[in-house]
């Protein structure tokens, strides 16, 4: 019996590693007992309960509107300057400009969230806007990392585009502008849709940033959670975790459904076109 | 080098007539790269309805040239006209001219049908006009039941035809071709060859072809511009190209040839002699060449003009005539290739067609063989 070598324990080892967590976590969601580690019996109270805290939800609400707008704000922006990078050629600065685009990736959070909460503080000073911390400052904030996700996915995407498909529309007649938004956005809307979903992820989940440059009354799901541990994990943040994961799990089945049945599809084109030929 | 110019021989040759204006003037452009030269001070002109090859290796500047011509780069110096008008600072979209891609570039989120209608939406062509000129092109191209497809829903033959069909459809005065056959098989490319050669002389267009194939330049085009180096070797029609290349690199370029150096021993209005050691005997030229005596020259002659026999010709004066020995033949079927030691060393490359069978084939490996060919065989080159 070779079948559980070293090489299968390293496999199942790796996965328990990853998904014990999770799997206790939603197990723990459905504890009768308040306190979190100890199991009291199955109870779905906690969902009942999560659903009649208004500081969770409104919390979560909060994070949801933040990302949404941080997401459309980021592919406008990322969009520019993926395109900038990636169509412009050599250009002085080129070098620095896409440095400086990407250096959000590397720098620590810790030192974004500071140096923006330094701007905002001053900028109100100097003119007024904007006025607290909150919302706004919040969307803005996520919005100059993000972006800097998006306009890397962009940017490579535009690189793997044959660059003679905009120069036959430029070549048939079509304008700088048209050929844009009739040829260039089709072909990249997948890198843009991605790029949205990824802006929106990565707003949803960020704690540090959003922590410097909140103002009272507008606390994000991810602050709620983090400072709620500090008196104790309640069983209603398992419960909402666990909603979270269903949520999410739930669109990445379907995203991936519907990306196999499309790979299918071309599959089955290209046999015809074949024969067809 | 065995095919055949496929376009008639009565066709009008323009290029001949001082009166004709070209169609396209290319009036000494350069475009630099850096300190990279892609097109070096080159001049072209190119009359309407002609099928005008740009022939050379790659990194010979004929796609630069090309693109120039279709207004995705802008000369260094110098100016394109085409039909008298100065091209300097019009942009592609206004530009007379449409060009057919090496990667066909067409847009994958279109059908074959919206793909061929683009650049009339551009210009905005009613629509039922439209929908009669695709109609008519893609019946042109035989791709009508194809209409609805997706281009990744096409063979690469298919690709191709739409391709060309988009660009045609504008009624470009001037089509530019990018390798227009460089994705397909060898079959699908000589049926190919002709089908272009015909839509073109239908349509009455200019066609510009950058290629590095030089059979597919030889069959279709009127005439050819060989580049090398972003500069132009040698323009002409195919025949004179190959008949008659004015350089080294020309004559090794278009088809195989054979090169003997040498000295010219004597130059008269009528022919010129060259003692040449690499072929071991005098080469006799029966046309006049401006070269002084003593000039060191190369004398290029092809594989066909040169006969083999294992016998020495009768009334064989000694020029024209080497010997050697067989060391390769390859067997072609309809011909065969010859490659055969001089006594100095120099291989030389000898094809015949096979008009016996093979089982018969008086001359075999190792054998010592007689090289001779006519006056009017050789060119002589001094660049």
């Amino acid at each position: 019996m070779k079948r559980f070598g070293f090489l299968s324990w390293a496999l199942w080892f790796g996965y328990a590693f990853l998904y014990v967590p999770i799997v206790l976590l939603v197990v723990y969601s459905f504890n009768e007992s308040r306190l979190v580690t100890v199991w009291g019996g199955f109870s779905t109270k906690w969902y009942g309960e999560l659903l009649n805290n208004d500081k969770l939800l409104g919390a979560a609400a909060l994070s949801l509107q933040v990302a949404a707008v941080t997401a459309t704000m980021s592919v406008l922006l990322g969009t520019l300057a993926g395109i900038a990078l990636s169509r412009f050629g050599r250009f002085r600065g080129r070098t620095l400009f896409g440095g400086m685009i990407t250096a959000p990736l590397v720098m620590p959070d810790v030192i974004i969230g500071l140096s923006l909460l330094v701007l905002f503080v001053s900028m109100e000073q100097l003119i007024g806007w904007p006025e607290g911390r909150g919302f706004t400052t919040i969307a803005i904030a996520h919005t100059t990392f993000a972006m800097a996700y998006v306009a890397v996915v962009i940017q490579s995407r535009l690189s793997g585009m044959d660059e003679s498909l905009e120069e036959a529309a430029m070549d048939l007649g079509a304008r700088p502008a048209k050929v844009f938004f009739v040829i260039t956005l089709p072909i990249i809307a997948p890198a843009i849709v991605s790029g949205w979903l990824l802006a929106f992820t990565l707003s949803l989940d960020d704690v540090v940033i959003a922590s410097f440059v909140s103002g009272p009354g507008s606390t994000t799901l991810p602050m709620v959670v983090f400072s709620s541990v500090k008196f104790g994990v309640s069983p209603e943040i398992n419960a909402l975790a666990s909603l979270m994961m269903l949520i999410v799990s739930t669109g990445i089945f379907i995203a991936s459904l519907l990306l196999a049945r499309q790979d299918r599809q071309r599959a089955r084109d290209e046999q015809m076109a074949m024969q067809g030929g | 080098m065995a095919s055949q110019p496929i376009r008639k021989p009565t066709r009008l040759e323009p290029w001949q007539d001082p009166g004709q204006t070209p169609y396209v003037r290319i009036d000494r452009v350069t475009k630099r790269f850096g300190d990279f030269v892609a097109v070096d001070e080159v001049s072209l002109s190119i009359h309407r309805g002609e099928f005008f090859a740009l022939l050379g290796g790659s990194g010979s500047g004929k796609t630069t040239l090309l693109r120039m011509l279709a207004g995705f780069e802008t000369p260094s110096d110098g100016k394109i006209y085409i039909d008298g008008v100065d091209m300097t600072g019009i942009p592609p979209y206004e530009r007379p001219v449409n060009m057919m891609f090496q990667s066909y570039a067409l847009f994958p989120h279109m059908t074959v049908e919206q793909n061929v209608a683009f650049g009339l939406k551009q210009d905005r062509v009613p629509k039922p006009e439209i929908r009669d000129r695709v109609a008519e092109m893609l019946n042109l191209v035989q791709l009508g039941q194809f209409a609805k497809r997706k281009p990744h829903q096409l063979s690469g033959g298919q690709r191709q035809r739409v391709a060309l069909a988009r660009s045609l459809v504008k009624r470009p005065k001037l089509l530019l071709l990018d390798e227009p056959l460089g994705a397909l098989d060898r079959r699908l490319r000589e049926q190919t060859q002709f089908e272009l050669v015909n839509i073109q002389e239908r349509l009455g267009i200019t066609f510009i072809v950058v290629t590095h194939d030089q059979e597919e330049a030889m069959t279709m085009s009127s005439r050819i511009a060989v580049m090398n180096h972003g500069k132009i070797a040698q323009v002409g029609t195919p025949s004179e190209v190959y008949e008659y290349p004015n350089s080294r690199f020309v004559s090794e370029f278009i088809g195989s040839v054979n090169l003997f150096e040498g000295i010219v021993a004597e130059e008269q209005s009528d022919h010129v002699l060259i003692r040449s050691e690499e072929a071991g005997c005098d080469l006799y030229i029966n046309h006049g060449v401006m070269v002084p005596p003593g000039t060191r020259v190369a004398v290029a002659i092809r594989p066909e003009k040169i006969t083999l026999a294992k016998e020495a010709p009768a009334a064989a004066d000694g020029r024209n005539l080497a010997r050697g020995l067989v060391r390769e033949i390859a067997y072609l079927g309809d011909m065969s290739i010859y490659l055969v030691q001089l006594a100095g060393g120099k291989t030389v490359r000898v094809t015949a067609p096979n008009v016996t069978r093979r089982t018969e084939m008086p001359i075999t490996w190792e054998d010592e063989v007689y090289l001779s060919w006519q006056p009017f065989a050789g060119v002589v080159l001094t660049q």
